[in-house]
């Protein structure tokens, strides 16, 4: 394990309330000293002048496929994906096949992950058995086996008894409970945002309100319970406010929402290009702007990116087949850069917070912060350099992403992962942990 | 004006000009429909595939004689007999048709954007004949030219549509045609076919089928679906007629003259009572023969524009010519 | 391409003179008016054959039906132009079997459109005669047809236009030669 020191970079570590021009000692895998000028011999140096030296990014909502869609993504493939858009640790979702609803499942995805990632690997177990939404998992041997929050996501719990006493089992673990909000008898066979636009194109609606009947449902059961409530993939401007007044009565709750939900309207379905199809869909101007304010206000806690790989044979096939998903790995740092940074709407240190600490606090892990002694998990952007994002770039094995051909800031550059260069300079340069 | 399209996909993006210009193209096919010998050679040696992979009689028939007519050779493909029933996508199936060089696609498909797919995906012109709930454009273009040929014009009338809005295409391409062309339209049903922001697309809406009606020049009547029964949208057919149908005496709050149409295929009695369908106003078998100089007219429209058939057309002559020089 | 006038054939009274010569050769020449329909070739033909029309009627004092072909789905060249001709409507609101037609025309130059307008007038019924009556024919025909009725021969090279202007489209009467402008051939 290489002892180095990174120097010059502008450091931000909003656990710390630290911004400015350090430098960092990282021996053994860990932090050894953050201070405003280190000198040592013997030591590889990484300058990082002019460039941001942040905690390894934390992205607490992806897919990663494996095991059952390998076609689609690898714990590999999407490890690389992740550190490719700077993210040091990653929490996978457990709508696998089979589903993590078992500890075997959950172990298989750990030691696939210590063999072939390159970058953490936190799964998340399901909250019912087989993600059918009937019976609990077996949610203290999944806490054994190692998740670090439980969720059926893809699916909504629709029965509220079983939602209720997830809540309540959980809670005995600290675990939180991540909510899939979709009341699916208001979704029905809905495809896009219930609007304008699905008034023209004549596809059928999924409402704001069936995200929103659900926010408030979970929001109430979390009061009954007291227990950790999450709320994933925030799109709705109802969702946002339900959220905001919950928090302001003191309830246990967070929630996160997705770079397509700050950058993206229902508008862009027009075209019919099926990487725009996501559950929840894509929602009006005004949704966008609530979820900016939200994201400004702290109502939201954190940007994940619900990264969600499908191959080009379900994509490529009408809009209403196609199934609902889009990568966001690699573009998620740049499109905070571009759209929420650039433009005011955020703090630098405030947007690295909601991908780094505060995921790291919603889920209990103890990463995304820059103390001396902590794992030195390290990610460095140049924030000033422009780029088209280019699907022949990715890392991840699908490309459904809507933002190819997008022009964007804030390129990362060299990813740490506890002590060890995973990417240097863009390029991988070490392809397992 | 010159047609510069290669495809017809909906009635949105198309200009005033250029639904005036198919109307007024479409108007010079009508005779021919009418000669000792209905067929003209305009299309001669074009292949036209019918690719129709939800059920139509009406449509698939009108855009098959139109075809005829013009001399075209066709080819008719529907889901029965597609091997999309062995798992092919309809990627692999449509890129099979068009390597065998045809010049234009009319396809009918249950999901709305499978036609603006196809469109992106292929060289030769596609035809929508349908999409989903999405559009129907030649189906309002032959009801516009009927009430044309009828009204003598299309601007300043007052066009009221009933039913199930949400679920009918033949109501988005009207609307989006009407209100170019600057007809004035009402719609009307119960609020559960009344999709959301609907007013955006430059109409009225009234709840009461009497207030749309009143002062109408036409009137529309859409089919209710009813396969859509059974999801709570309307509590029961006999409740529909009784609130929403077209009868005698709700007709006289409209024009005298005004016209009723129906895009078929009419539940009798209930959407339009027996005696509208049949009676004087009714121009619905007119839409059906507009239908076939409509198609014929887009045919001949895209045909002329389907770039592949240009550029063979041209390497043709320039072998030609080469083999003269020799 | 660009054309310049080399030279006006005929003007307003020149043309006016050939068409009632061309009227009294029809009278002539058919003996009766029996059975007899003008039809006009769209755009100039037509109006041409409307004034035939006229002066048969001045000439013997019967009114011959008028008829109007549009020949554009009937052409040969459809897929060599960019985009669709303009379609107008065909008129012949008359079964044409057993009748005599003469069909009427402003230039007849390859013969083309003749022979589209002869296969349309086919599809209407089964004439027992078909004649041709142009204003101008210029020679190098492609096809083995020959007119009827001529109002004026004009030997002309292949690079040259001959351009028919009247009234009822144009706004003024008269034909003239035009030639290529040196140097812009097309070609």
């Amino acid at each position: 394990m290489t002892n180095f020191l990174i120097k010059g970079g502008r450091v931000v570590d909003p656990a710390n309330n630290l911004d400015g021009v350090k430098d960092i000692l990282v021996e053994k895998g860990k932090i050894c000293a953050v201070s405003d000028r280190i000198e040592k011999d013997g030591v590889r140096v990484i300058s990082a002048e002019g460039k941001l030296v942040l905690p390894g990014l934390i992205d607490m909502h992806v897919h990663l496929r494996e095991p059952g869609r390998e076609d689609e993504e690898t714990i590999e493939t999407g490890t690389r994906a992740a550190a490719r858009g700077g993210f040091t640790s990653v929490a996978c979702m457990p709508n696998t096949d089979p589903p993590a609803d078992n500890a075997g499942v959950v172990k298989f995805i750990l030691s696939q992950a210590e063999l072939t990632g390159c970058v953490r690997v936190y799964p998340v177990g399901s909250i019912s058995k087989g993600l059918r939404g009937e019976e609990l998992s077996d949610i203290g041997e999944l806490f054994e086996a190692g998740v670090v929050g439980i969720s059926d996501d893809g699916e909504p719990v629709s029965d509220s008894n079983l939602m209720r006493r997830a809540l309540e089992y959980a809670s005995m673990f600290h675990l939180t409970v991540i909510s899939h909000c979709e009341e699916k008898a208001l979704s029905s066979e809905g495809i896009i945002n219930e609007g304008y636009v699905s008034t023209v194109l004549g596809l059928a609606g999924i409402p704001a309100a069936a995200e929103e009947v659900m926010v408030a449902r979970d929001i109430i059961l979390a009061e009954m319970t007291g227990a950790s409530l999450h709320i994933a993939h925030v799109s709705t401007s109802g969702s946002v406010e339900l959220i905001r007044r919950a928090k302001s009565k003191g309830i246990n709750l967070s929630a996160e929402t997705a770079p397509h939900y700050f950058t993206l309207t229902d508008e862009e379905v027009r075209s019919f290009d099926t990487n725009l199809r996501v559950n929840p869909p894509l929602r009006t101007v005004r949704d966008l702007e609530a979820i900016i304010e939200g994201l400004k206000d702290g109502t939201i806690d954190a940007i994940a990116t619900d990264h969600a790989p499908h191959s080009v044979v379900e994509k490529e096939q009408e809009f209403a087949l196609a199934p609902p998903g889009m990568i966001g790995l690699e573009t998620a740092f740049s499109l905070v850069m571009s759209e929420l940074v650039d433009k005011g709407v955020l703090s630098l240190e405030q947007a690295v917070a909601k991908m780094t600490v505060n995921p790291a606090k919603i889920l209990g892990l103890d990463a995304g912060r820059l103390n001396e002694g902590a794992d030195a998990d390290i990610t460095i952007v140049d924030p000033d350099k422009g780029y088209t994002v280019d699907a022949e770039r990715f890392a991840s094995k699908s490309k459904n992403s809507p933002f190819i051909g997008r022009e964007v800031r804030g390129m990362v550059e060299t990813v740490i992962v506890a002590g060890q260069p995973v990417l240097e300079n863009g390029k991988f340069v070490l392809e397992k942990k | 004006m010159n047609w510069k399209r290669k495809d017809l996909l909906g009635l949105e993006e198309l200009k005033k000009e250029e639904i005036e210009f198919v109307l007024d193209t479409a108007d010079s096919f009508r005779e021919i429909s009418t000669r000792a010998i209905r067929k003209v050679p305009a299309l001669r040696g074009r292949t036209i595939v019918l690719f129709f992979l939800e059920a139509s009689t009406r449509t698939r028939v009108s855009f098959e004689l139109a075809a005829k007519r013009l001399s075209a050779d066709l080819v008719n493909i529907s889901s029965s007999t597609s091997s999309m029933l062995k798992g092919e996508t309809l990627k692999d199936t449509i890129r099979n048709i068009t390597a065998m060089e045809v010049d234009l696609v009319i396809v009918r498909h249950g999901m709305a954007g499978a036609p603006h797919w196809l469109a992106r995906e292929i060289e030769p012109g596609v035809v929508n004949a349908g999409d989903g709930c999405h559009e129907h454009p030649t189906q309002a273009l032959l009801d516009m030219l009927t009430i044309r040929e009828k009204k003598k014009k299309l601007e300043g009338l007052r066009v009221a549509i009933v039913g199930d809005i949400s679920h009918s295409r033949v109501a988005r391409s009207n609307i989006w045609g009407l209100t170019k062309v600057g007809a004035s339209v009402v719609v009307a049903g119960p609020p559960t076919f009344i999709p959301p922001c609907i007013e955006k697309m430059g109409v009225t809406v009234k709840y009461r089928v009497e207030e749309a009606l009143e002062g109408a020049d036409v009137v529309m009547a859409l089919r209710i679906q009813r396969e859509r029964q059974g999801k709570n949208l309307i509590p029961s057919l006999r409740e529909y007629r009784k609130i929403f149908g077209i009868s005698r005496e709700r007709l006289r709050l409209s024009k005298p003259d005004a016209l009723v149409m129906h895009p078929g295929p009419i539940n009798r009695g209930i959407e339009l009572d027996p005696d509208v369908a049949d009676g004087p106003q009714s121009v619905i078998l007119d839409q059906v023969t507009s239908g076939v100089a409509v198609r014929m007219a887009v045919m001949y429209l895209l045909c002329g524009v389907g770039k592949e058939a240009i550029s063979r057309q041209l390497s043709a002559v320039s072998k030609k010519q080469k083999a003269e020089s020799l | 391409m660009e054309f310049r006038e080399k030279s006006k054939i005929m003007d307003g009274a020149a043309i006016e003179k050939a068409l009632i010569r061309i009227a009294h050769e029809i009278v002539e020449k058919l003996k009766t008016t029996d059975d007899l329909i003008i039809i006009g070739i769209r755009t100039r033909g037509a109006y041409l054959a409307e004034r035939i029309v006229d002066r048969i009627l001045e000439i013997s004092g019967v009114g011959v039906p008028l008829g109007i072909l549009d020949i554009t789905l009937y052409r040969d060249d459809l897929t060599a132009v960019a985009s669709q001709p303009v379609v107008h409507s065909t008129e012949i609101p008359f079964d044409l079997t057993g009748k005599r037609i003469v069909l009427v025309d402003d230039v007849l130059y390859t013969c083309r459109t003749m022979r589209a307008a002869i296969d349309e007038l086919m599809d209407f019924g089964r004439p027992s005669l078909v004649q041709i009556a142009v204003l101008v024919d210029r020679g190098h025909r492609e096809l083995p047809i020959r007119p009827d009725y001529v109002g004026k021969n004009v030997p002309t090279s292949r690079d040259e236009m001959v351009d028919v202007e009247i009234d009822e489209v144009d706004g003024k009467e008269q034909v003239r030669i035009l030639g290529l402008v040196e140097g812009k051939a097309g070609k």
